[in-house]
């Protein structure tokens, strides 16, 4: 008892790759318990493995999840857009903690490393996307020391770890991921690529940032900047590295009279239960994870306070 | 008596590579016209990389594209005004605005393992009303019968014709119609097939002539060749090629010529040649945009742009992953360094 007292009681809800790898990273966890995890398919294989690793498991959903005598105090959306707008309010009316790891953007845009400290009492925190975990943590590295203009990712991903709702709505990524360079990276404008390619052996998720910036910035500072982030970031998501030094390139015709850095990532996930190539997924989980930690964090000294 | 065949031009879209994107409203307008004379009833208008494309990491536009899309709808009497969308990049926000300037045709580009990205743009651009055409790019990537498949995706979706898109000048003759041949099997009447030619190993206007013989019926070509890597298949030679063949094209060839010689020639930075970068993306199947940018990070780090391009084919990078570029760069820079 005196354990699950020190814990915080988690649930997460959809358990396709996703979650299955979440599970895998939160079962590490010695703030988080996962008591839960919930689908809409009894069929479901995830649920089939969380069963056996002594998770409670229902194939009833939501409804399911809200009617058990000890709720959760987070729970982790790992379904589609469509059901967490459903679920939310359920989760919110409850006093259920919200990690949306889903492009539905119910609550502020979280980067662990970038502004978590502020939003650790949302009720819902929305995850952004792949991309956005991957780059707005250098974005923002950026425009801490130096204003960033403007600032272009390119996320290159392996077609492999390419799902159907990426598929089904590509542009959810490029425009989700652009609102999250300009409101969480600090750039004043935001722009977001996505390339999916078929290589075999599939291609580690790569990442390049550009950033606008004036001429004479400081680019000694940017450098350190860049590589303290990365750092930092490294913390949750080991695989997370430079595979090159900041470039700076001066201005050129075009540029409006900026000048620009560019970072060159390569993002390996931990293998947990998603194969490391695909670091895209792996950067989501992860990042996720570190949000519970903290947010559970929190969860432990409020029960500690009234008890 | 030859079916007729759909010549499609692209110089303002394609050629925008070879002028890194420098086109002005006066080289829009005087090309629409001239293509319009010509007889040309589909002229596409876009950055390079499609709507969106004007960034960092294709270069940006002189002038905003959807004031040049504006211009040509401006100019066009009898020809509809095209642009390239490629899903990751542009959006159907992007899509939106172009068909309010004008645009009459959307063509919606993805690489050719990966047409499942599509299906949401076809669905809104059949919306929208917009003739719609779909790009398998680097084609040469995947054999005849699984680029069929993707072609299905896309028929499906809502795509009124498919092209085989030989984004590297990799194609070789029978490399050419025999993917134009399982199309064209796969679709049957339900889409048109289309293909779409680069000169890096000089077949792209014999490659035409055998998609047309294996059913395609709509062939693109730019002006002069601008277009990126060595150019495109020539509009004004396709013309001449298909007329001498007996094939109507609907197209007034001497009128092209002059469009080439007296519209397009003045205005150009850079005539595509076969040259031994191009050739080298030819041979080891780079997407032909990347010629450009690899000559800028070859300058920039004092390595040969063949050798960053050889490097290039031998990742299987694919079309948008110009980054990667600087990248190999700076790695040949640290083997000379060490070597």
């Amino acid at each position: 008892m005196a354990m699950s007292e020190a814990r915080a009681v988690a649930a997460i809800v959809g358990p396709g790759n996703i979650g299955t790898d979440l599970l895998a990273k939160l079962r590490r966890s010695e703030r988080i318990d996962v008591r839960y995890m919930v689908g809409i398919d009894p069929a479901s294989e995830g649920l089939t493995r969380a069963e056996a690793e002594g998770v409670r498991t229902s194939a009833e959903g939501v409804d399911w999840l809200l009617a058990q005598d000890e709720r959760p105090d987070l729970v982790f959306e790992a379904t589609s857009a469509k059901a967490h707008l459903a679920s939310a309010p359920r989760y919110a009316e409850a006093g259920i903690q919200a990690i949306d790891l889903t492009p539905a953007a119910v609550g502020p845009f979280t980067c662990p490393v970038v502004n978590l400290p502020e939003q650790l009492d949302a009720p819902n925190l929305n995850m952004i996307t792949c991309g956005g975990q991957a780059t707005i943590p250098i974005v923002h590295a950026v425009s801490s020391v130096a204003p960033v203009s403007y600032a272009e990712i390119v996320a290159s991903v392996s077609s492999r770890s390419a799902g159907p709702g990426t598929r089904a709505n590509i542009d959810e990524f490029t425009e989700t991921t652009a609102h999250g360079i300009e409101q969480v990276g600090g750039a004043a404008k935001g722009k977001a690529i996505i390339i999916i390619n078929p290589v075999e052996p599939p291609m580690i998720m790569r990442d390049t940032v550009f950033c606008a910036i004036d001429p004479d910035a400081d680019r000694d500072a940017i450098t350190e900047s860049i590589h303290r982030r990365v750092g930092e970031v490294q913390a949750y998501v080991p695989g997370y590295t430079l595979k090159a030094d900041p470039q700076f390139d001066d201005p050129r015709p075009g540029w409006n009279g900026k000048a620009r850095v560019a970072v060159f990532l390569e993002v390996a996930g931990n293998g947990d239960y998603l194969p490391t190539y695909a670091g895209n997924l792996d950067i989501m989980t992860a990042a996720a994870a570190r949000v519970g930690e903290l947010l559970a964090g929190r969860v432990i000294e409020n029960k500690a306070v009234s008890a | 008596m030859n079916e007729r065949v759909r010549l499609v031009d692209t110089t303002l879209r394609d050629g925008s590579h070879a002028m890194a994107h420098q086109f002005t409203e006066r080289n829009v307008r005087d090309t629409v016209r001239a293509l319009d004379d010509a007889g040309i009833s589909l002229i596409e208008v876009t950055h390079g990389d499609g709507l969106g494309g004007s960034t960092f990491n294709y270069g940006f536009s002189l002038v905003d594209e959807r004031e040049l899309i504006a211009a040509a709808a401006d100019e066009a009497k009898q020809a509809k005004i095209a642009v390239l969308l490629l899903p990751g990049l542009g959006t159907v926000t992007d899509m939106k605005a172009a068909a309010d300037l004008g645009a009459g045709a959307v063509r919606i580009a993805t690489h050719c393992t990966e047409a499942d990205v599509s299906i949401q743009h076809f669905t809104e651009a059949r919306g929208l009303g917009l003739e719609t055409v779909g790009f398998l790019m680097l084609a040469h990537m995947s054999e005849p019968e699984a680029l069929a498949k993707q072609a299905r995706i896309m028929v499906d979706a809502g795509c009124q014709c498919v092209y085989v898109v030989d984004s590297a000048g990799a194609l070789i003759l029978e490399d050419a119609s025999d993917r134009v041949a399982a199309l064209v099997a796969e679709v049957g009447d339900q889409a048109q097939v289309g293909y779409h030619g680069h000169q890096n190993l000089s077949f792209g206007v014999a490659n035409s002539v055998l998609a047309y013989r294996a059913g395609a019926r709509q062939i693109d070509g730019s002006l002069l060749a601008l277009g990126a890597g060595a150019g495109n298949s020539p509009t004004e030679v396709l013309a001449a090629t298909f007329e001498r063949l007996g094939v109507e094209t609907g197209v007034d060839k001497d009128v092209l010529m002059d469009a080439a010689e007296n519209v397009v020639k003045p205005y150009i930075t850079r005539l595509p040649v076969m040259d031994r970068s191009s050739i080298v993306q030819g041979f080891a199947g780079v997407y032909s945009s990347f010629l450009l940018h690899a000559e800028r990070a070859a300058e920039r780090y004092g390595v040969p742009a063949h050798e960053i391009l050889y490097r290039v084919g031998e990742r299987r990078y694919v079309g948008g992953q110009e980054d990667m570029i600087i990248g190999i760069a700076l790695e040949l820079a640290e083997e000379k360094k060490s070597a």
